[in-house]
């Protein structure tokens, strides 16, 4: 068991209130899994990720507990968190492609970020070569600087410095999102090659795209506004999800050569509940074509078959 | 011009904020001296009022006297009155001049831009002795307002070419593309795009400039090139030093004015890193 | 309505403006009323400076752009403003396209007092809640926020929601779908869609070829600031020519079937090509792909830039 996660609450602090962005996530990722994480835009991907990372505030923890290799995490101090950083969970954040600072070569950036950590840029050169010669980048680029380097090599580059030291846990937030799809392909498969090697133990992959995930994940989780709706493996959440909101999510992806003109995709009517008053029980009762009256109970997330958890009352246990 | 983030938050922010209400108590203290002081002495600052010389501060001499026997007190609030005006309009102007020249260069670029950057080359190649030697040796009396004058005109270049900096890669992020999407005029999106960024980045600029305004007074004032007539901090520490009022232990000659000083720059020092946090909105939630 | 004529942009950079990027060569391409076409690229190959330069953001280097024949280098200032209340853009990075000091709403008050200075704020409030609700944001949980305090995605679809207060002609859009998440981005698609029924020209810049496919008439692939291929997006989708199309539509993950281990190498050579700007990466180049390839006309409007698809053993 490489990670396990209970009952995470973190709520982001704000001058109307306490805008509850994780609101009891439980789950568990094993030894060489990569779990894929899926949802709607502002459902609190990110938010997870950074809170295995750094849970500095405004982020604040109000529960839940965090075990990665049989260690508990220190969720909810900074400054002993930062003994894992990097080592033990490593994130690659969203947009980290563009925001590498353009005045500096890549070289000069990564001896920088290593000598925060206390570590030699030149004891770590080998290595450092042996991983980009992995990913196919020459060890030329340590010279160059940022611009000059497309936007695939970019986030090869920040690919291998983030898993540098050998990470348990990589959580990698939307990296293949603005790449081209042979880009994309190499990436998405560049980071099952980590885990093949064990360069990296077990991910945390977040990303908007279902078919990327599909290619690369052992198991996808869902979320919907805090919670965690549903997990299973890729297989049966592509093709027989069980929570009507993944359900409906499935069914909004195009198929292969849809056009508009022809089929009209449907989305999901209605808008997400705001998460500074969430409404009590489940969540995406307003928007849910199963809905009934036990609904307005808080469905647990229960296991329904085996590695499948779901929470929604309509689903025999 | 510059519009304040919006009105309550920002206060409430502002109020919460300790680095802030402790520097700024600092410098109202300072400021209080130096406007009400003068009004509590009747002693003229340079006269020679104690035969005893360098006296312990006392009931009558608040701050002790000088070793002519000038009273201590009277030339310390004078002289506080003086940095704050120095400060003031000469750091004021050469922040002033320098957030015109830097916002310019820096938003327009190109021709303007490189114009812009020669004329601040110039500037600070010049040097200033030398003109002020000449301008000295044309004036007879020189007033305060003219010290302003002078430390305002030379002491901005590297105010602009901080601003300017900053201005160069502000300017290429998406919201000011927005900006001029809805329509806005450069000089409006200069104001309240761009400015506001950089508020705590322009304050400490005013507060360096207004800190150096106060030590390039003081040197001016010891070299004989200051005003004609008047009291300053630097002169008084000037003095002190040169009378030998360190090998005396007449501590209460000196440390007044070096506190002044130090406490004043150190204070809107503290003040400008509490603005920073208020300005922020990211800041703002730490503490 | 807008045409682009041998538009090419090149930016300096370096010490002295002395080194060249050259993001844009060449492009020509036209666009009438109710029209989507769909620019493909990766990333760096020169879109959002395409869109900037639709947007009159950025002048072009040679060239020219023309809105309903009037070149867009001859606006003047006064000009501009007409110009960009018939034409919008969102733009790709919402992380930086908010001044982080503000709250995000902002944007709307700004747009509102240069352009709608005389709506009243009953009137105004109820066309922002329901343009807000048009890209499925909940109006009450994105007002009154600053910029760090949303999702991505939330911010730009309020970028999307400020650009729909504007009844616009022309759209730029550079991928605004990118960060949102399928069910968001189906919606966010059909009212693009129906933006398009009411006659509103859309230059929907992205870099998936599926998604290009379901809402555009016609698409661009660019590669290095080149047209390598342009069409129809049907024809194009279906019966890719170019090798970097072909080898983009291969590599689309799909969900029925998993990308097998083997038969695929990721692309090796990132250098720029003599000649053909893909011949470094491409898999069919030879000895005549060292001069650049004229485009040809392989079916009615679909144009390939390539030298093999001339050829019989192509
Ligand atoms: N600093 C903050 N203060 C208050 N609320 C915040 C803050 N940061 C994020 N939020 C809110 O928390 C929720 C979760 O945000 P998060 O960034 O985790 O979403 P996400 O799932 O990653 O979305 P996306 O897919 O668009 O990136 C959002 O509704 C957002 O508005
Ligand atoms: N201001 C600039 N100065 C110098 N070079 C630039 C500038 N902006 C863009 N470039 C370069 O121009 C090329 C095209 O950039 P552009 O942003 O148009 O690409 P893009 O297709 O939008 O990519 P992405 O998908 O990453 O957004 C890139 O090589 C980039 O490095
Ligand atoms: S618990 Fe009820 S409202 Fe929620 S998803 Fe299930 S059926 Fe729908
Ligand atoms: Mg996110
Ligand atoms: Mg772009």
């Amino acid at each position: 068991m490489s990670l396990s996660v209970q009952e995470l609450r973190v709520y982001y602090q704000t001058l109307h209130g306490e805008v509850r962005a994780l609101d009891g996530v439980s789950f568990s990722i094993a030894d060489g899994e990569i779990m894929g994480l899926a949802g709607e835009s502002g459902c609190g991907k990110t938010t997870l990720g950074y809170s295995l990372v750094r849970l500095s505030p405004p982020r604040r923890l109000v529960s839940g507990r965090a075990v990665l290799d049989g260690e508990e995490l220190p969720l909810g101090d900074p400054d002993a968190m930062r003994r894992f950083g990097w080592k033990g969970v490593s994130i690659v954040p969203q947009f980290a492609m563009s925001a590498l600072n353009p005045r500096r070569r890549i070289g000069g950036m990564i001896a920088e970020l290593l000598a925060a950590r206390k570590l030699r840029y030149l004891e770590l050169l080998p290595e450092l070569e042996r991983r980009l010669d992995l990913v196919r980048l020459p060890a030329a680029v340590l010279a160059m600087y940022p611009f000059e380097l497309s936007g695939g090599m970019r986030q090869r580059m920040v690919l291998v410095l983030s898993t540098l030291l050998n990470p348990s846990l990589l959580v990698a937030d939307e990296v293949t999102s603005a790449l081209d799809v042979s880009i994309q392909r190499a990436v998405a498969q560049l980071l099952a090659e980590f885990r093949d090697r064990g360069l990296v133990k077990s991910m945390l992959v977040i990303t908007h795209d279902l078919a990327v995930l599909y290619q690369i994940a052992d198991t996808i989780a869902v979320m919907y506004a805090g919670k965690l709706v549903e997990k299973a493996s890729a297989d049966v959440i592509i093709r027989a999800p069980r929570h009507p909101y993944t359900r409906l999510l499935i069914s909004s992806l195009p198929e292969i050569g849809a056009r508009h003109a022809r089929c009209r995709l449907k989305g999901i009517p209605g808008q997400p509940p705001s998460l500074l008053n969430p409404p009590l029980g489940c969540r995406f009762r307003a928007r849910c074509p199963a809905v009934s009256d036990q609904c307005g109970e808080e469905p647990p997330l229960r296991e329904v078959a085996a590695g499948h958890q779901v929470a929604c009352w309509q689903q025999p246990c | 011009m510059t519009p304040s983030v919006p009105g309550r938050e920002f206060l409430y922010f502002a109020w919460r904020n300790g680095k802030l209400r402790f520097g700024l108590a600092l410098v109202l203290f300072f400021l209080g001296v130096a406007l009400l002081g003068p009004l509590l002495t009747h002693y003229p600052p340079l006269a020679y009022l104690n035969p005893l010389g360098a006296e312990a501060p006392s009931a009558t001499y608040w701050l002790g006297t000088t070793c002519f026997g000038q009273d201590v007190y009277t030339q310390f609030v004078l002289g506080l009155r003086a940095a704050f005006l120095v400060g003031l309009l000469g750091g004021g102007m050469a922040t002033l001049i320098g957030m015109l020249i830097g916002f310019m260069a820096g938003y327009r670029g190109g021709l303007v831009d490189e114009v812009l950057n020669v004329l601040t080359n110039v500037v600070l190649v010049i040097p200033t002795f030398a003109v002020l030697l000449i301008a000295a040796a044309y004036l007879q009396v020189r007033s305060v307002l003219m010290e302003c004058l002078f430390i305002g005109l030379t002491a901005w270049p590297w105010a602009a070419r901080a601003i300017r900096a900053q201005t160069f890669s502000l300017r290429t992020r998406d919201f000011v593309d927005l900006a001029r999407l809805s329509g806005m005029r450069p000089l409006k999106i200069v104001f309240t795009e761009i400015a506001p960024n950089m508020l705590s980045y322009l304050v400490m600029t005013f507060i360096l400039q207004f800190g150096g305004a106060i030590l390039m007074a003081a040197t001016l004032d010891f070299i004989g090139l200051g005003p004609t007539n008047a009291q300053s901090l630097g002169l008084m520490m000037q003095t002190a030093v040169l009378w030998g009022a360190l090998p005396l232990g007449a501590w209460w000659w000196f440390i007044p004015p070096g506190l002044a000083i130090t406490a004043i720059v150190g204070a809107l020092y503290v003040m400008n890193v509490g603005l920073d946090d208020v300005f922020n909105p990211r800041l703002r939630e730490r503490s | 309505m807008l045409s682009l004529e041998r538009v090419s942009k090149v930016y300096r950079v370096g010490t002295f403006g002395g080194g060249q990027v050259r993001a844009v060569s060449e492009l020509s391409f036209a666009l009438a009323p109710g029209e989507v076409v769909a620019l493909i690229g990766e990333s760096g190959s020169g879109k959002s400076t395409v869109g900037r330069m639709v947007l009159n953001l950025l002048p072009v280097s040679t060239g020219s752009i023309r809105f309903d024949g009037i070149a867009l280098s001859d606006l003047r200032q006064g000009d501009r403003k007409d110009y960009w209340r018939r034409v919008q853009g969102v733009f790709q990075d919402p992380f930086s396209a908010y001044n982080p000091i503000f709250k995000a709403d902002r944007i709307f008050r700004t747009l509102r007092a240069e352009f709608f200075p005389r709506v009243e704020t009953g009137d105004w409030n109820r066309r922002l809640d329901g343009a807000l609700q048009a890209v499925g944001l909940n109006p009450q949980q994105v007002r009154d926020k600053f910029p760090h305090q949303l999702s991505g995605g939330q911010l730009q679809r309020l970028l999307i929601a400020r650009a729909l207060l504007l009844d616009v002609q022309l759209l730029v859009a550079d991928e605004i779908i990118s960060m949102l998440d399928a069910s968001t981005r189906v919606d966010v698609l059909n009212l693009l869609a129906d933006l398009k029924a009411r006659g509103m020209a859309i230059l929907f810049i992205t870099h998936d070829l599926g998604l290009a496919n379901y809402l555009s008439d016609r698409v661009i692939v660019l590669y290095r600031g080149c047209m390598v291929e342009a069409g129809p997006a049907e024809a194009v989708f279906e019966n890719p020519q170019h090798p970097y199309t072909r080898m983009l539509v291969a590599a689309t993950p799909r969900l029925d079937c998993k990308w097998p281990v083997s038969d695929w190498t990721p692309p090796v050579g990132e250098g720029e090509g003599l000649g053909c700007v893909y011949s470094a990466r491409c898999p069919l180049c030879d000895g005549q792909c060292n001069r650049p390839p004229v485009p040809i006309e392989t079916a009615a409007g679909h144009r390939v830039a390539c030298w093999r698809v001339a050829d019989p053993g192509h």
